[in-house]
């Protein structure tokens, strides 16, 4: 668990990068840190590690105050991906990924076995990357071995700075979904830098929307979009906000929640586990009137139309 | 030209003794320089206001003409009865080396990109291990070109250092000028030349060999 208390940056004595912030961010939780560029987030999450100083407020992780702990075990217990380039050139992959490892002073086979075991984590084959070079990799390679080397001596905090930022549309989505799958298995608690709202929403258990320094919002990603804090976080996460909460859910919720009409006529099968915006551009993109839901048998259990996705809509925000 | 390969041919002991002793003067005030500008270059690039002065002191000390400059640490050895021989001459090779070695030093330390310093202090290493294992590492190809530039150098002015009697090729050229004898001279100066191209070249491949793997692309 972490804790923000009070926390205050303040540069040279001017304004406040970062400007009086309390947020908690539960045990095995991600928290995304969103906003537009040069609203503190980076320097926020820098504090975490002090790599960055704190002017004002505190910081706790598991009930302990960051500034009263040694800086080097400090860092060395909190797993830290920065953005694109952070691998050390010098060094294979297999020496990057085992740098924390090797700092505490664990016996080679030791490391070897973790390399090994990170490797496959992260979908990479261990052979053929370990005694290559971070420039021989491509970036969304590079960016992996950046996530394994975090993780690397296990640390129960990781911060990552836009770790999938300088990455395309395509690769990004993956590495994301990739990395929730691991997160599911290595249960961190995660503070997670970006600026795009569909990353956070994907990503998050907890979104904290920051503008100038101030906390504007910290929420669950559903309620941050039924119910914007302000004008600014409602025009932050933009007026396709429904739309977006869409991705939240799957047909799964839905069939749940109302009831599916019997199946009428023969349509396109669609799996309980899609989620509604993906539905909603298959209503559209293919003209559907209704589309067939199946359990996991492939048994039909229902059909749904286009009005049941947006009665969804209304109800789940209602009650939010 | 004959007669110089004469005179070789004839004095080739003497000429090998003199080469060594070269080699010895260079090697041990290139190591020991290399003891001292290395730290301080490192050191300079925490400090920048006491980079730009030990980088000005630094360059004065190479524009002293090397007569001079062993001119003037004669009274001050004399002291301890050293006023002339193989230690003033160290000495200042080791001060001619200082500019090379901390200048290389500081400019390949800090231009190490600054996600590298960043990454490294993040993921927990100390100051020490920051320095050794990335720093270091990353800088080692420019900080080399530094020590080469310095043997060069000090091979070139260890032939001068002959003349306050540390010994080496400069002792052909010393005594041929006093003699008259041309060749002497000729054999002197080519052995000093030929010196500073076999270490240049061999300095060059060990500064390949020391470039990290991964960094060929920069090298
Ligand atoms: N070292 C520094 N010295 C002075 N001011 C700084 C420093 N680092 C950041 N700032 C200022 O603090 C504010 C917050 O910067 P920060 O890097 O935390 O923003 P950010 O939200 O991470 O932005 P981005 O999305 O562009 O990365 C900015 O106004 C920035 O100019
Ligand atoms: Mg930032």
């Amino acid at each position: 668990m972490i804790e923000f208390k009070n926390v205050t940056k303040t540069y040279d004595g001017k304004v406040n990068a970062v400007d009086d912030v309390s947020f908690t961010v539960p045990q095995g939780n991600i928290a995304v840190f969103l906003g537009p560029s040069g609203c503190g987030k980076t320097t926020l999450l820098r504090m975490v590690n002090r790599l960055v100083p704190i002017t004002k407020g505190e910081i706790f992780i598991d009930g302990e105050q960051t500034n009263s702990l040694n800086e080097i075990q400090l860092r060395r217990n909190i797993g830290y991906v920065i953005q694109s380039n952070g691998l050390f050139p010098n060094m294979t992959i297999e020496d990057n990924v085992t740098v924390v490892p090797k700092l505490l002073g664990w016996d080679k086979e030791k490391m070897r076995n973790r390399f090994f075991e990170l490797m496959e984590l992260i979908g990479l084959k261990p052979d053929d990357f370990r005694k290559r070079y971070p420039h021989e990799l491509s970036g969304g390679q590079q960016q992996r071995i950046g996530i394994a080397r975090a993780m690397a001596a296990d640390p129960p905090v990781m911060l990552m700075d836009e770790p999938f930022g300088a990455l395309d549309p395509i690769i990004r989505s993956h590495l994301q979904k990739e990395f929730l799958q691991i997160q599911k298995e290595v249960q961190k608690t995660i503070l997670f830098v970006s600026h795009d709202i569909d990353e956070a929403i994907t990503m998050g258990d907890q979104v904290a929307i920051f503008k100038d320094g101030r906390l504007m919002q910290y929420d669950a990603p559903d309620d941050i979009l039924a119910n914007p804090a302000n004008e600014f976080v409602s025009t932050f996460v933009g007026s396709d906000r429904a739309i977006k909460s869409l991705g939240l859910h799957t047909v799964a919720d839905l069939v749940n929640q109302l009831k599916v009409t019997p199946v009428a006529a023969d349509s396109r099968q669609i799996s309980l586990k899609t989620d509604l915006r993906q539905i909603l551009s298959i209503f559209f993109n293919e003209g559907y009137e209704e589309l067939v839901v199946v359990d996991e048998e492939k048994k039909p259990m229902g059909s749904i139309t286009i009005q049941d996705v947006q009665k969804y809509l209304h109800q789940t925000n209602q009650s939010a | 030209m004959n007669g110089a390969f004469q005179y070789f041919m004839n004095n080739q002991d003497e000429v090998i003794a003199l080469t060594l002793q070269h080699i010895q003067l260079v090697g041990l005030a290139t190591v020991i320089a290399i003891l001292i500008g290395v730290p301080i270059g490192i050191y300079l690039t925490t400090n920048d206001a006491v980079a730009d002065v030990v980088l000005q002191i630094a360059a004065i000390i190479m524009t002293i003409p090397s007569i001079a400059l062993f001119g003037l640490m004669i009274p001050v050895l004399s002291v301890i009865n050293q006023g002339i021989g193989f230690l003033p001459a160290l000495i200042a090779l080791i001060l001619y080396s200082q500019l090379p070695i901390i200048r290389n030093t500081y400019v390949a330390v800090q231009n190490v990109d600054p996600n590298m310093r960043d990454a490294a202090k993040g993921i927990g290493m100390s100051s020490w291990e920051r320095i050794r294992m990335v720093e270091i590492p990353i800088a080692l190809p420019v900080i080399m070109a530094g020590v080469r530039n310095a043997v060069v150098l000090s091979i070139g002015i260890g032939a001068i250092a002959a003349f306050i009697g540390a010994g080496g090729l400069g002792v052909l050229i010393d005594q041929g000028i006093s003699r008259y004898n041309r060749d002497m001279i000729v054999v002197g100066a080519v052995g000093v030349s030929l010196l500073a191209i076999i270490a240049d070249t061999l300095l060059g491949i060990l500064q390949r060999v020391l470039t990290p793997k991964g960094m060929n692309i920069n090298a």
